[in-house]
Formats: structure tokens, sequence, C-alpha cells
């Protein structure tokens, strides 16, 4: 189908762009890769007046090392990202998470932040990104604000962005040495949503114990989710075989799943458990001396 | 409220004016008829649509033309340059690479733009790169050898220009 009539602007600016958002009075949408925004005011789910396409503006593509953290502009594409020698080397949950969103031809245009702010419960950023603990940089009419992606992701397809805000930048702590990472995803086939996905970011002491580590599940409730119990007991604890199989039976009873074509809730729930011990072991084969 | 958009398809110039909702893959189609360019499943999930915008594959369902407003489009219609076929769509037609045809235009834009990245994949890196891309008909193993010879005759021909 083709969508609703709707107005069109591509500003050079952030503010020229949240000015725009405002002037729309609630009926502007921002256009990013457009692989989430498109598909539904194709099918007619999404009508905006007004799209403000971001794509044009130079200061959102920024992709760089920071004071502590990686910067992912709101312009970064899912491929940039998995092209990106630096990211390869110093963040593997990053790299093996876009490997698997979607599809190669949608990752050159869909866009990590774009991802966020769709907040599908299914979007692999959302879980990946929680296990890394990243920062959320929102831009309003009043400045900037920062805040734990935990608490932007509200609720399904519900973040906490005002009407007239943008997610500008999201930010991963530069993990330190002796961490590794990892996301492992199970899906129908190529450029399906995940069955189930789990990512894990994991920091060691000199003497083999988890010092942080940060587990994320996809697909298994009503947001993305964080395995608050798993890393619980994983904190100040050798990680061998018997921690990690304690671990991945937490993350596992603490999974909403629902069953839909891609499975029952008890397999559902079995694969989550399944995929936490995975990751957690390819965590720590990540890290490097 | 139509937008006046200037684009460079296929190495020509065109001035278009377009509704904002206009996905680009009609505009192509219907404006500029160059029906190379299949739609299939029209909702993003097919890749029948890959068109090249600055180089880079795009679903062109899911891009509006006025968004391609300064960019350079190619399709299937800018392979066979002077008539002569490109590497690739001679080695889909010697390796079996088609059976019905619908899918081989996306095709054949991603395996160039997959080619220009990195022109000798392995088969593991072929197949992942065309994974965005569905075909009915061939089942893929001729269409990854269709790939794989036109890697190698292009970097063939590259090492003989040298
Ligand atoms: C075939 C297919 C398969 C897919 N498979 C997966 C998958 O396996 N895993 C997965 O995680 N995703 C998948 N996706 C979704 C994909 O990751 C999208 O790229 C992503 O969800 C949206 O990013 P975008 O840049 O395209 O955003 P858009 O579609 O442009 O926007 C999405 C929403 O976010 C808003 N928005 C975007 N950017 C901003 C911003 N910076 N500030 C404020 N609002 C903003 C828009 O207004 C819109 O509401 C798939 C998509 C397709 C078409
Ligand atoms: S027609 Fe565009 S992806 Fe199928
Ligand atoms: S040749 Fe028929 S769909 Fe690919």
């Amino acid at each position: 189908m083709i969508p609703a009539a709707f107005e069109y602007a591509a500003p050079k600016t952030v503010a020229e762009a949240i000015a725009l958002l405002r002037g729309a009075d609630s009926g502007g949408k921002i256009l990013a890769g457009g692989q989430s925004l498109v598909p539904m005011m194709r099918f007619r789910l999404a009508a905006p007046n007004l799209l403000i396409d971001i794509t044009r503006i130079p200061e959102l593509r920024i992709f760089k090392e920071e004071s502590g953290y990686l910067r992912i502009g709101a312009m970064v594409t899912h491929g940039e990202l998995e092209r990106s020698a630096m990211v390869g080397e110093r963040y593997p949950l990053l790299a093996s998470t876009a490997r698997v969103v979607a599809d190669p031809i949608v990752r050159e245009r869909g866009t990590i932040c774009g991802s966020l702010v769709h907040a599908d419960p299914a979007g692999d950023w959302g879980a990946a990104l929680i296990a890394a603990r990243a920062q959320a940089v929102v831009t309003g009419p009043a400045g900037e604000r920062t805040m734990p992606l935990d608490d932007f992701l509200v609720d399904t397809f519900t973040t906490a962005l005002g009407e007239d805000e943008i997610l500008t930048e999201v930010r991963v702590p530069t993990p330190p040495a002796l961490s590794g990472g990892n996301y492992q995803k199970i899906e129908r086939k190529v450029g399906d949503f995940a069955t189930a996905a789990v990512g894990v970011q994991l920091t060691l002491s000199e003497q083999g114990a988890v010092e942080a580590v940060g587990i994320g599940l996809c697909a298994a409730g009503p947001v993305s989710l964080r395995a608050t119990a798993a890393e619980g007991m994983l904190i100040g604890k050798v990680l061998d075989d018997a921690s990690i199989t304690a671990a991945a039976a937490a993350a596992a009873t603490q999974a909403e799943p629902t069953a839909d074509t891609r499975g029952a809730i008890d397999y559902k729930r079995d694969m989550v458990r399944v995929l936490t011990s995975r990751a957690l072991h390819a965590a720590r084969a990540a890290i490097r001396a | 409220m139509s937008h006046h958009i200037e684009i460079t398809v296929n190495g020509t110039h065109q001035a278009l004016d377009v509704e904002p909702r206009l996905p680009l893959v009609f505009a192509l189609r219907e404006m500029l008829d160059l029906t190379g360019t299949h739609v299939g499943c029209d909702t993003t999930s097919c890749g029948a649509c890959t068109v090249l915008v600055d180089g880079t594959p795009v679903k062109s369902c899911t891009m509006f033309a006025v968004q391609a407003d300064g960019c350079s489009v190619e399709t299937v219609e800018g392979l066979a340059a002077g008539g002569e076929l490109h590497p690739l769509q001679k080695a889909f037609w010697e390796n079996h690479g088609l059976q019905c045809g619908f899918c081989t235009p996306g095709m054949l834009m991603t395996a160039k733009a997959l080619l220009a990245r990195n022109p000798r994949p392995s088969e593991v890196e072929i197949r992942r790169g065309i994974s965005g891309n569905l075909c009915r008909c061939t089942g893929y193993q001729n269409i990854v050898k269709a790939i794989q010879q036109a890697a190698a005759e292009q970097s063939t021909a590259a090492a003989a220009g040298d």
C-alpha cells in the first residue's frame, strides 16, 4: 500500500529537527533508516502528518570512542557498526549483535537508535545494550538529558522520549581489561526477529572472579529485560560450568516469553537458558589476555 | 505537496516532481519507465526491489523517492554498459543463476555492491551477503557459483589492467 499523504522535511541540524517536531504538534515523526517506520506506514499502521528525515544531519553521524564511552550517533546504521574494525576488536558483544540484526540490506539503512526508539521487545539492540549498560542521550528543546537504557525502554513500543525529543546518541561504556561479550540469537531464518536471544557483557578480576556482568534478554517479555537475578548470583563467583548453569536457569525463570508462531512458552524459556549459558561461555572466550 | 528532486539514474540526470509518499521503486518504474527493478513483497522482506543509492544497496520499496534527492541511483538497467553484459550478468547466464528471473535484478545489484566492497568473497561471505534477497526458484547454489565466477573474472581483469 502507498502510505497516507504526509509532509516531508529534511533538516540539517538537531535544533531544526526539534523545532519541526514541536511545530507539528504531535503529528510529526522522525524518519531515520525507515526500516520499521516505512513498513508501518505502508501497512497504514502509522500515518504521521509530517516526516522529519534526520538522515542529512551530520552531527548525528558521530561514531567514536571518547571519555570512556563509544558514542553511537542516531544515524549510525547496523551495517556501519558491523563493519567497524574498532567494534570488532573491542566490543565483541556489539559486533556479534550487529551481524544478526535483520538482513544485510536492511542493515545498510536501519539504525541502532531507531531500533531503540521503536522499542520492540523482540528487537536485538535493546537486549544487547542493556547487557552493555548503555546510556541513552536524549535531546529536546530544553537541552540534553542522559539516562540508563533500562529507564529509556519503558514498555512495548514505548520509551521515555518526550514528543519533542530525539534520541541523539547511545553511549556504550568502553570495556575495561579482562572483559568480553557475546550475543546469541535463535531465528527461524535470516531477517526474522528472534525466537529468543541473549546478550552478555562480562568483566573478570585477575583472580578469575566475576567483577561485573550484564545480561539482557530479547523477546522474553513486554520490554527488553535485564536478567537481574542471574547477574546478582554471578558477581564475585568464579565463572565455571556450575555458576554458568545456575545463572542460566535463573535467567530462564525471570523470562516472560509469550507463545506465538515462533514457539511455545516452555520452549522459549528453555532457549533463554541455553542461550544464556552459550553467551556466558562465549563472552568468557572473547576475553583477551 | 509535491517536491522537486534531482537524481542521477544510471548516469543520466533526472528532474522529477514527487509526492513525499511515493516509494523510490515506483518513481523508477512508473515515472522513468525503468521496470527492471521488481516489486515482490512490497514490505521490506524479499529484496527484489534492491537498487544502489550512492553505491549502497537499498530496498527501494522502503525509501521514499524524495529521500533520494541529490543521490546517484543505479538499477539493473545500468549494468550492461554499451550493450555488453556486465560480468555478473554473464556469470548468472552461464551458471543458470536464474530461472523465472524475478529476484535477479535485486540479486545482481546486491552482488555488485558486495563485490565492490569485497572483491574476493568466500562462499560463506557470498551466502551471507545475499541473505536479504529471496529466490523462490534456484535454491541459491547457482547464484553463489555465478557470483564466484564474476568475482574471479573481475579480479583477473583488474590484475591484467595493473
Ligand atoms: C525485514 C526486516 C527484518 C528485521 N529484523 C530485525 C531483527 O532481526 N532484529 C531487530 O532488532 N530489528 C529488525 N528489524 C528492524 C530494524 O532493526 C530497523 O532498522 C530498526 O528497528 C529501526 O531503525 P530505523 O533507523 O530504520 O528507524 P525508523 O524506521 O526510521 O524509525 C523507527 C521509529 O523510531 C523513531 N525514531 C527513529 N530514530 C529516532 C531518533 N533518533 N529519535 C527519535 N525517534 C526516532 C521513528 O519515528 C519511528 O517511530 C527488521 C526490519 C526489517 C524490515
Ligand atoms: S519488494 Fe522491496 S523488499 Fe520486497
Ligand atoms: S529465479 Fe525465480 S525467484 Fe529467483
